[in-house]
């Protein structure tokens, strides 16, 4: 297990994902797997980053469990209240012109990974999500 | 993330290789607007691209939106990570993949 705190900041994004792919390699987890749990950690990250904290800046603490059979990550910020799965999915089938960009990132990390759960605790947004593999 | 590119009069080829993610995307986007203008026959090369997130998803959609009215977009050599990506958030449908 490893838990580390990073500003909640863009410019963070490559050590957040350092320190998940270093956990991950150390456990064999596969390739494909592994760049799904990067792509999710992106996006959760970026939505820290760019909304939690819209006066000041503030941090994200991560925590990364990850084994052979399965990897447990949770992003906790202490931004304002927020719960991203309650956005609505985005229509996919829409034809090009009427495509937006807006929610695409939440919607891969549902997709692709096995469980994904928001908690609000006290001052703190707990998002988690769970591969398995 | 390297972006080669290519113009050969109305034809532009654009390589991307590493990642297309929030760091990398705006880079892709600024030489896109700099590059697109008369632009009639656009090539992305994915042949060495690793990775997307949504942010690369939303460079490709604004300039399939452009491609669409200015001439074609075509994206080739896209690994099975990435197509998965595209599957998943319906991109294959819209983009023109070969």
């Amino acid at each position: 297990m490893k838990e580390q705190v990073f500003s909640a900041s863009i410019d963070c994004l490559q050590d957040v994902l350092s320190l998940i792919e270093q956990e991950l390699e150390a456990v064999d987890c596969p390739m494909r797997t592994t760049i799904q749990i990067s792509v999710a950690a992106e996006e959760i990250f970026a939505n820290i980053a760019r909304y939690a904290y819209p006066e000041s800046g503030g941090t994200a603490v991560i925590r990364i469990e990850a084994d052979e059979h399965e990897t447990v990550i949770r992003f906790t910020d202490a931004g304002i209240p927020f719960n991203p799965l309650e956005k609505p999915d985005p229509d996919i089938s829409l034809p090009v012109e009427q495509r937006e960009a807006g929610g695409l990132g939440i919607y891969m990390v549902k997709k692709t990974m096995d469980e994904v759960t928001y908690q609000r605790d006290g001052l703190n947004n707990i998002l988690t999500i769970v591969k398995r593999y | 993330m390297e972006i080669t590119k290519k113009k050969d009069g109305g034809a532009l080829k654009i390589a991307l290789e590493g990642r297309l993610d929030t760091s990398t995307a705006p880079s892709l986007e600024e030489t896109l607007s700099k590059e697109l203008s008369g632009v009639t026959d656009l090539e992305f090369d994915f042949a060495k691209l690793e990775y997307i997130s949504s942010a690369g998803l939303r460079v490709l959609l604004s300039t399939q939106k452009i491609m669409k009215n200015q001439g074609t977009m075509k994206v080739k050599n896209v690994c099975p990570e990435i197509m998965e990506v595209f599957d998943i958030t319906g991109f294959s449908e819209i983009l023109t993949i070969e």
